[in-house]
Parts: structure tokens; C-alpha cells; sequence
């Protein structure tokens, strides 16, 4: 019998994370892959302003809390100093959908050996339940207590799609966190968008479908059917670029 | 004599910043500071050093955040309207107190104003710019040769106390040619070891670079004494200005950077004509040099200062000065610049 042990990349701590909240899962499937592939102590982790804004309360790596948005040019600046570092962003939907668009857009394009796991969850968190960018239609939010409507809010926004077809991006899959299943799956993702940087292949990013039930305001067992549901529709999993070798 | 060369202001700190050790810098183009990445983007090429054309000034600011935090010297330029869209980096760099060199080549504004020289961002630089209770080293040289020995100063300055240099030239003294000793840079040493760096953890503790401070609720007032109290050793440590003819004098004249070499050619002709009049030009904007300003408003009858803005620094005057001695005001904003004799006009006018 296989006894699971807490990746030495992550801290003796009690996350602040909500009941059902799917960052718990991606923190461990990215602790993990960074456990396997031996890249602890040269590994540099960029937090966000969300959610998972206390990313260094939880991983034991060196890490840098970042400006909404601005999580791909600091780590921009940390990798060009320090080619031989692996340098990972956490971000969230606020960060690679609204207000970091420019920054994602760029450091893709310029085709930096960086490593993103992208957490969509189609709302924004930690502020409170509001829309984001990410949001699905009809979808209830604080700022959108009618339901997102076209005419008012516009579409989702399908940033992975938007980022595969940049000439620099290597790898870009889309996954999430919803069954056993996908989750085995989404590690495996994990562990090739880190392993690319490894191989110096270029810009990685795995997009995370994750629940957010107390902001979507339904049971944790249903916002993993939501994900299924809803979300999929609108984001349907797959490997959106893979450059290869 | 050492050897002098034909250099333009923008140039000349590029040069200097390579000389320094900058190892990396980011920004976006802006006139009129464009010298600074064309200089360097070739230059830091060359020897194996990180240039970077960013998207934006966000960009290029967080670049050298994270640069900074890497524990590189990192530099970012621009010029006023991309200086205010760099303060929100500023802001988080100055908080999780990160050393880098910030070049704001200032033109007119508000808005897009125009691309003449200005001292119009004289409030922003000194009181901080963005938001919080914090404070960046402000060095404003008034030739091409100041503005080569300070940037140079800049890094060390950002090294030693851990905190952001904001060097502030303006558009004349950036497009200006003048010769320059391209002196050696000499590594000052008292510069402390990065142990801060993020270098990936081996052998140590996870190192943490933030600047929020959320629980215990008094951990963010802790921090910002601890910032004060830095803040206080800069203006116990750090305090450059120049004096001219200022002993006897009966009027004062405060200016700095190219408004004050101006001011200088008419004390200097004033003085041929029997006025009394001197000249505190300060180097260091922050800290002010306050204590010259006061220790005058003693002996002098009145002062008068002169900037290219509608009136910023002359509030750190009246600071100083604090009610002892009238103080008088000369200028205007948009790209003007005084001459000789209109300043030498208003020193007849106050005598």
C-alpha cells in the first residue's frame, strides 16, 4: 500500500482556501511535480493578487507576490536574470483574462521560458464574487446579479484559445480539477509544462477549470458538476499547442 | 585632465548605468528619453547583459521588480506621462524595498503635454508618486556630467538602502551635448550582500518578496515604522547640494537641476553689479536639503525660487524656511525654460 506524504514543497500549513475550493488540489498537483522532478531549491514561484495571493504561506520555495496582473513581467525579470531557475506563475482569471492581458499576451509572444498554471474558475474570488472576464453567460455574480448578458458584459473570454495561436507559445493545455480523473490528468500536464522550461522549450501555461462554490453559491458536489456542465461548454479541455520538440 | 568626450545627457547614462553593473533593464520608448534603451539595447547586447523592450511602462517596471528581486542592478527610463503609468511598480518595489534606478527624463505636462524639458513632476518624485507612506531617493543633476556621475551614484545609493533612485533629469538636459569624463566606476564597499535575492532556495530558507501585510492586523503599521525609520537614516545620511556666492548674500536663490545653471549665470552676473545675491542648488530633491535653506533664512533678507513648473518645490522652501524670510516664486510650466537675464530681471526687481 502506497502511503501519500506531503510534498516537501509544501508547508505545514492550514490553507485559507473555502470548502470545496479547487486551489488546495492544483497547490498539491504543482508541489508535486515539483517534488518529482527534483527542482525545489531552484525554484521560484511568482504569487498573484487573488485567491492565491498567500502562495508563500503554503510553498516552500522562494517566492515573489506580484501586482494584479504584472505576474508575467516579474517573472520575466527573474528569469532573464537567472536563466537556470525555474520560475512558475500561479494566476488567476482577473490576472490572465482582465487586467494582466497585455503583460500574458506579451510574454508569450516573446516566447519566455516560463511555466503558468492558469486557475479558472469564471469569477473572481478573494474580492467577493464578482464577474470576470471569464464568466459564463446567464452565469449569477455580485456585479452581474441578473446573470452576464451580452449587450451589458460581453463574452467569455477564451484566453488559452487566444494564447495558442502566438508563435511563441509552446505548450498550452486546458484541464481541470473536477474528478479523480482530470485531476491525475491536470498533474500530467503540470509536470510537462514544467518539464518544457527544464528543456528550455519556451512559454507553458495548463489553464485549471476549479470550483469555486461559496462564490458560484452552490454545493460543493454540484460545483464539480458545474465545472462538467457548464463550464466545458464554454471551455472544453484538451491541448490547445503543442509545439513539441 | 583626464579625457573628455562629445556625449548627449540621455547617452551619457546609459553609459553610466553599463559602467555601474546595470544588469538589466526595461522600458517602453518615450521622448524625450529614446537614447537611453537605443543606447543600451545595443551595449547591453554586446556584453551579455538583459534589454528589454517591454510592452508598457507596467511592464517594464515590474520586469525590473522582479529583476531587482533576482538580485540584479536593474534600471527602468522614461519620461513624465510613463513615469505616472510606472508608479503603481514603484509603489510594490519601495514596499517590499527592492533597490533599483528609475530615470524620469520629465518633459511638460499634465496629460500628454508636450516633449520640452519640464520640472513639473517635482511633487510626484518627492512625495512618493504612487500610493502608500513611502519615499524614493531623488537625485536631480544639472549637466551631462552630473547626470553621468549621480546615475552612477543611483545604484549605489539603491544598494545600500535597499530602496528605489529616482533620478530626475528633464528633456533639455537629456537632448544636451556636452563633454563628459567617462570616469571608472569604483564599487563602493559598504554595499550590503543581497541574502534577500531570490536565487532559489538551496541550502536556505525560502526567501519571500511581498508587500502585503495582512495578519497580525498591527503588521503593516510595524512596517511602515520600520520604512520611517529607514527613511530617517537617508535624510541623516544623504543630503547634496551646491552653494554659489551665498556667504554675504541678501537674496537666496533656490533652483535645481538645468533651472539652476541657469540661475547661476545671472547671479554671477548680478554679482559683477554689486548684488548681493547667492545660490543653493539642491541635488538631492529627497531628502531636501533643508537644513542649508534654514540655516540661510538666518542671515538672507529674502529668498526667490525658480523652477520650470507652476511652483512645487518652492513648498519644500517655505518648509525650510518655516515663516523666518519672505519667499518668492519664478516660473512657469510647459516647456519653458528661463534665460540668463530674465532671471537676472527678477533678482533686480526683489534686491
Amino acid at each position: 500500500m502506497t502511503v501519500m506524504k506531503k510534498p516537501e514543497t509544501l508547508k505545514e500549513a492550514v490553507t485559507h482556501y473555502c470548502p470545496g475550493c479547487g486551489h488546495g488540489i492544483i497547490h498539491r498537483l504543482v508541489a508535486e511535480v515539483i517534488d518529482e522532478l527534483k527542482i525545489r531549491e531552484k525554484t521560484v514561484g511568482t504569487a498573484p493578487v487573488g485567491c492565491a495571493v498567500l502562495l508563500y504561506d503554503y510553498f516552500n520555495c522562494d517566492i515573489i507576490e506580484c501586482a494584479h496582473g504584472r505576474i508575467p513581467a516579474v517573472a520575466t525579470g527573474i528569469k532573464r536574470v537567472h536563466p537556470d531557475l525555474v520560475v512558475f506563475g500561479y494566476s488567476g482569471d482577473g490576472d490572465m483574462a482582465a487586467i494582466g492581458t497585455a503583460e500574458i499576451v506579451h510574454a508569450v509572444n516573446r516566447g519566455e521560458n516560463l511555466t503558468f498554471i492558469f486557475v479558472n474558475n469564471a469569477v473572481y474570488g478573494m474580492t467577493g464574487g464578482q464577474m470576470a472576464p471569464t464568466t459564463m453567460l446567464g452565469q449569477k455574480t455580485t456585479t452581474t446579479p441578473y446573470g452576464r448578458e451580452i449587450k451589458e458584459a460581453g463574452y467569455p473570454l477564451r484566453v488559452s484559445e487566444m494564447l495558442a495561436t502566438l508563435d511563441g507559445a509552446c505548450y498550452i493545455e486546458r484541464c481541470a480539477v473536477n474528478n479523480a480523473a482530470n485531476v491525475i490528468k491536470t498533474k500530467k500536464a503540470i509536470k510537462k509544462a514544467f518539464q518544457n522550461q527544464i528543456d528550455k522549450k519556451g512559454f507553458s501555461i495548463v489553464e485549471v477549470l476549479s470550483q469555486c462554490p461559496t462564490n458560484w453559491g452552490i454545493a460543493t458536489i454540484k460545483s464539480n458538476e458545474f465545472i462538467e456542465k457548464e463550464m466545458m461548454k464554454i471551455y472544453p479541455l484538451g491541448v490547445l499547442k503543442d509545439k513539441g520538440d | 585632465m583626464a579625457e573628455k568626450v562629445l556625449m548627449k545627457g540621455n547617452n551619457a547614462i546609459a553609459e553610466a548605468a553599463i559602467q555601474a553593473g546595470c544588469g538589466f533593464y526595461a522600458g517602453y520608448p518615450i521622448t524625450p528619453q529614446n537614447e537611453i534603451p537605443e543606447y543600451l539595447s545595443k551595449k547591453m547586447h554586446d556584453i551579455g547583459r538583459v534589454f528589454i523592450q517591454s510592452e508598457s511602462e507596467l511592464a517594464a517596471i515590474n520586469m525590473v521588480f522582479g529583476a531587482s528581486a533576482a538580485g540584479a542592478r536593474a534600471m527602468t527610463s522614461s519620461s513624465s506621462p510613463g513615469i505616472s503609468l510606472k508608479q503603481e511598480g514603484i509603489s510594490y518595489i519601495a514596499g517590499a524595498e527592492l533597490p533599483c534606478v528609475i530615470v524620469n527624463i520629465a518633459r511638460g505636462g499634465p496629460g500628454l503635454g508636450n516633449i520640452s524639458g519640464a520640472q513639473s513632476d517635482y511633487f510626484q518624485s518627492t512625495r512618493g508618486g504612487g500610493h502608500g507612506d513611502y519615499r524614493l531617493i531623488v537625485l536631480a543633476p544639472s549637466s551631462v556630467q552630473e547626470a553621468y556621475d549621480l546615475t552612477m551614484k543611483s545604484f549605489d545609493l539603491a544598494d545600500i538602502y535597499r530602496n528605489p533612485v529616482l533620478l530626475l533629469s528633464d528633456g533639455y538636459l537629456g537632448q544636451m551635448i556636452e563633454p563628459v569624463e567617462l570616469k571608472e566606476y569604483k564599487k563602493p564597499n559598504n554595499l550590503p550582500a543581497k541574502d534577500w535575492a531570490l536565487t532559489g532556495c538551496k541550502g536556505r530558507k525560502p526567501n519571500v518578496m511581498k508587500t502585503l501585510y495582512l495578519v497580525p492586523p498591527e503588521s503593516l503599521i510595524k512596517h511602515n515604522i520600520h520604512l520611517q525609520e529607514k527613511y530617517g537614516r537617508i535624510k541623516k545620511d544623504l543630503c547634496l547640494y551646491e552653494e554659489a556666492e551665498t556667504k554675504d548674500a541678501d537674496l537666496i536663490i533656490v533652483a535645481y537641476g538645468i533651472a539652476a545653471r541657469v540661475c547661476k549665470g545671472s547671479v554671477l552676473k548680478a554679482r559683477k553689479e554689486g548684488i548681493k545675491v547667492g545660490l543653493v542648488r539642491p541635488i538631492t530633491l529627497w531628502p531636501f536639503p533643508e537644513k542649508i535653506i534654514s540655516q540661510l533664512a538666518d542671515k538672507a533678507k529674502k529668498f526667490l525660487v525658480v523652477e520650470m513648473s507652476m511652483g512645487q518645490m518652492v513648498e519644500d522652501v517655505r518648509l525650510a524656511v518655516n515663516g523666518k524670510k519672505p519667499v518668492e516664486f519664478f516660473g512657469k510650466a510647459g516647456g519653458w525654460i528661463p534665460s540668463l537675464d530674465m532671471v537676472l530681471e527678477k533678482i533686480k526687481e526683489l534686491k
